[in-house]
């Protein structure tokens, strides 16, 4: 007598101006993965026509989509659409952009990379033209990923607005992540390097930016001119004044759902798989344990290069690198006791151990470093194989193969919720330290889940409003989405 | 001591989740519907492709044995209130010392030729969701819908969501109108028809076709006009489903009779949720009230009555919400369809016709009765301290943005509104508080 609900429906008719979208797309696609075999003629026109005929596609597919409908919520037919819930084409999406991601990070020859004196070839070579236009240097294959990623929040955003149009609040918020994509993410930092200036992100920031504090990034800072001074000065107040303040203020939305690039790719490319996140109680204790594992290993990683970086300095530095060791000993120290003599009721039992147990983990690591003479090694490796070794695990196959990759199985935010130590800073923030909170309304929510389902952080929201209840939670990103899908006005 | 529970919906698990939190009772809830508790009123999403089943059950099943809450599926086919005994369907029986019966409701049939052929359902039971599906696999070429309430036009949306042709027949001269203010209603009307749903008013069900294997192939009007279709949705409202108390000796009429303390004429018997009907309602009360938030606030008033702490149900103020397709829909107070003789209201639409904010008040005392809200929410709390508190139309109309519950950047129509008040009324009111959660929650303390 068990219920197993099965569906029989046919597959969505998409109008024939969709196929056309369709058709476009994947005539850029084609453009590019043909010229991964070297037989594209000539970059300059055909790089034009992918990149414009990719673009065109999705907003051409999105228009016919929406066109002629009444505003409203648009979910008809999710959980039924091959693409949209882990059908066959949703594996292959997968594993394609899976491949992408690891001839992206591990095997950029593949890609046409090209290595020392000898130029670029296939999908690189291809992306030649416009790197040379907006920084008169030939591409690499960030550059070509850059482009890409921008394209992809760029359609989808528009896609998400004509979704959206009846919403403001999911307007503005698009318009934002498409504006901090183009703009600081891809265009600002090009023309710069094309002006000789270090490469900058102003859109990005430790600890998600993890290089922030390594050798080369800071020297490079440091020692080209007045504007990569300014960068330094921006990267530190953001962490340490601005962000703190925004996310006091709005909640760590600011960051991951206006601004910030991997969140910006999950709210538009990402949101035909929202609902796929796991919101399962098991799904969140996994996630508080793996986020906040990754933010402890990336302050180890930063720890370790800083205090290299300071001894290799000598005296020179303004600060050597015992104070700094025992400065994060009393910044943790501190931090834990505000925590808990402030907060203290805020947090249960586990969350308490694990805090513990993490900041005495941290500390002790430091302590042994500082009196086992292992000088700049720390778990018997030196500090910059510390920092190659975190960079391969969590900034590339984390972020970006299982991330991104995944999309089409897991859901949107993978990454976001399980991985970025930058959603850990600010959700440990948000949720001891803000003023920010979804408030629910009353006593009218009729616990269908429509709130839970599309979260794409996974949390059961339901669950929170149908006690009538306030939604603090860390992950949070603000994405607004639950009370937009919410039928009856909760 | 053994409580058992009839019927695993809101009402019966609001109660078995208090007597959880107040008690050590053992528990056991019955249900012939479903394993797990699931929200009946997100049926369509299902169909519709929003959410999976799965995904409208608000408790995962570690919840259940975790709070030790027995579930069982089976079928109550008699009690016995002498032995204390339920029998079900499959002849095994099972002891209580305290029965809560929360069995729902039945969708109506007015004895209608063709009722009970095949491809012909109403919406309110899984089982009824699984009608639907099978039908729909065989293809459904059109689907009329008998009945111009709230379940019938959710059940014209999931045809529609689906791409399938929807016809409803709708008694009433516009639809749902024996509920919905005049302008409401032509609201939602024009709402059906811009989604290319063929609302047919004044038009009543007279006869069901067979085509011949006992399944439904069309429908006679009482306008003589036939429409073929391959399914026929019954939504002409819904009654308690008690059906199966017969010779138990619980007081019935059109549902199981309850006191204030939702008790039966039966020692420790209780009815709560769609199937009670309160012997003496409260003023403005009805006493059959089919909804959900009543159902979940019975279930907790019964479980404080059996652990010990009586507890009279005495429901504050009558609120409801809905979706009309993409309008939404709330209302707080009192707000009728044919307003008695002392209420007054106040109405204003926006030019998009898509929404709309009624205030009801006393034409007397100029006290705030009820608001009615199209496609702009307003916040539960701040509505019903005004409505609670007597308070001054005048002085809602100029704090108007506090009830605000748009999202963040939405327009707030509260200055339009306030004009349209001072023009009609020749006043000049001015606004004297602004959107702000800060400002809202110092006026619900206050």
């Amino acid at each position: 007598m068990s219920n197993s609900y099965k569906v029989n429906v046919k597959p969505q008719q998409i109008n024939t101006m969709q196929k056309v979208g369709l058709g476009l797309g994947f005539l850029g696609l084609i453009i590019m993965v043909l010229s991964l075999f070297g037989i594209i003629q000539n970059p300059k026109l055909m790089l034009t026509i992918a990149l414009s005929s990719v673009g065109l596609g999705i907003v051409i597919f999105a228009i016919n989509q929406y066109k002629g409908l009444p505003l409203g919520i648009k979910n008809n037919g999710n959980w039924f659409t091959d693409i949209s819930s882990k059908g066959t084409f949703a594996w292959i999406t997968g594993i394609v952009l899976t491949s992408f991601y690891i001839l992206l990070y591990w095997y950029p020859l593949y890609l046409g990379q090209g290595s020392g004196d000898a130029g670029n070839t296939g999908l690189i070579a291809l992306f030649d033209p416009l790197s040379i236009f907006l920084k008169g240097k030939p591409a690499s294959q960030w550059f070509v990923y850059g482009v890409l990623y921008t394209l992809a929040i760029l359609g989808f955003g528009i896609k998400f607005i004509l979704k959206y149009r009846h919403n403001k609040y999911q307007q503005l918020r698009t318009i934002s992540v498409m504006f901090f994509q183009l703009a600081f993410a891809f265009l600002l930092p090009e023309i710069l390097q094309g002006l000789n200036q270090p490469y900058y992100n102003f859109a990005n920031m430790w600890p998600l930016n993890y290089y922030f504090f390594d050798k080369w990034h800071v020297n490079g800072l440091l020692s080209t001119s007045n504007i990569s001074l300014f960068m330094f000065g921006f990267g530190l107040a953001m962490i340490f004044l601005i962000s703190p303040f925004l996310t006091y203020k709005y909640g760590k939305r600011w960051y991951c759902s206006w601004v910030c690039g991997c969140g910006g790719l999950a709210e538009t490319a990402g949101d035909s798989f929202r609902h796929l996140s796991d919101n399962s109680l098991k799904s969140w204790k996994l996630e508080r344990w793996t986020i906040h594992i990754v933010l402890a290993m990336s302050f180890i990683m930063t720890i370790a290069v800083v205090g290299t970086y300071l001894s290799e300095m000598g005296g020179t530095a303004w600060i050597t690198r015992s104070q700094f060791m025992y400065g994060i000993i009393a910044f943790l120290v501190v931090f834990v006791g505000v925590l808990f003599k402030y907060r203290g009721e805020r947090l249960n039992k586990d969350e308490k151990i694990g805090i513990l147990s993490v900041a005495a983990f941290v500390i002790l690591l430091i302590l042994m470093n500082q009196f086992s003479g292992q000088g700049n090694n720390i778990f018997f490796k030196d500090s910059y194989s510390l920092r190659k070794w975190y960079g391969f695990a969590i900034g590339s196959a984390f972020s970006g193969v299982i991330g991104v990759g995944f999309y089409p199985i897991l859901g949107s935010r993978v990454w976001c919720r399980f991985g970025c130590p930058m959603a850990a800073v600010l959700g440990i923030q948000q949720k001891f330290f803000s003023r920010f909170r979804i408030t629910t309304n009353g006593g009218q929510c009729i616990s269908c889940g429509n709130c839970s389902t599309y979260c794409e952080m996974g949390i059961d929201v339901r669950s929170y409003a149908q006690k009538g209840q306030d939604i603090v939670r860390a992950s949070c990103v603000g994405c607004g989405v639950c009370s937009a899908v919410c039928p009856f006005c909760a | 001591m053994k409580v058992v529970i009839i019927g695993n919906g809101i009402s019966g698990i609001t109660a078995a989740r208090f007597i959880r939190k107040l008690s050590n009772h053992e528990i056991t809830v019955i249900s012939a519907e479903t394993d797990y508790f699931f929200s009946r009123t997100a049926l369509m999403y299902i169909y519709m492709g929003h959410m999976r089943f799965k995904d409208t059950q608000p408790y995962e099943p570690e919840f259940w044995t975790k709070n030790r809450i027995n579930l069982m599926r089976a079928y109550v086919e008699n009690i016995d209130s002498n032995a204390k005994k339920l029998t079900f369907s499959d002849g095994k029986t099972l002891n209580y010392d305290k029965l809560i019966i929360a069995t729902g409701s039945s969708p109506n049939k007015f004895g209608w030729p063709g009722q009970d052929l095949q491809k012909v359902g109403g919406l309110y039971s899984y089982q009824d969701l699984e009608n639907m599906e099978k039908t729909s696999s065989s293809g459904i070429k059109r689907a009329v819908i008998v009945g111009g309430g709230l379940i019938g036009l959710e059940m014209a949306e999931m045809f529609h969501s689906r791409n399938i042709p929807v016809t409803i027949l709708v008694r009433e001269t516009d639809y749902w109108n024996v509920v919905m203010p005049p302008e409401e209603s032509k609201m939602i009307s024009r709402h059906i028809l811009e989604h290319h749903i063929d609302l047919r008013l004044e038009t009543e069900l007279k006869e069901i076709i067979d085509n011949g294997n006992g399944e439904a192939c069309a429908v006679i009007t009482n306008k003589g006009d036939r429409i073929d279709c391959d399914y026929v949705g019954l939504t002409a409202g819904v009654h308690p489903n008690i059906g199966f108390i017969e010779g138990s000796g619980i007081e019935k009429q059109r549902g199981i009779v309850v006191n204030e303390f939702l008790e039966t004429n039966i020692p420790d018997i209780y009815a709560i949720g769609d199937c009670a009907e309160a012997k003496n309602p409260k003023p403005g009360r009805r006493p059959i009230e089919a909804i959900w938030y009543t159902g979940r606030m019975m279930g907790e008033t019964v479980a404080h009555t059996i652990c010990n702490k009586k507890t009279e149900y005495t429901p504050k103020l009558w609120f409801n919400s809905a979706k009309f397709l993409d309008i939404e829909y709330q209302v707080y107070g009192t707000v009728l369809a044919r307003p008695a003789e002392n209420h007054a209201s106040f109405y204003w639409e926006h030019a998009n016709g898509k929404m709309s904010v009624r205030l009801v008040y006393d034409k007397n005392t100029k006290e705030i009765l009820g608001f009615n809200l199209m496609g702009i929410r307003f916040r539960h709390e701040v509505c019903e301290k005004w409505i609670l508190d007597k308070t001054n139309i005048e002085t809602v109309i100029e704090n108007l943005s506090l009830a605000n519950f748009d999202p963040e950047f939405y327009e707030d129509y509260s200055s339009a509104i306030r004009s349209l008040y001072n023009q009609k009324m020749g006043k000049k009111l001015q606004s004297k508080s602004k959107r702000n959660l800060n400002i809202v929650l110092a006026f619900l303390r206050g």
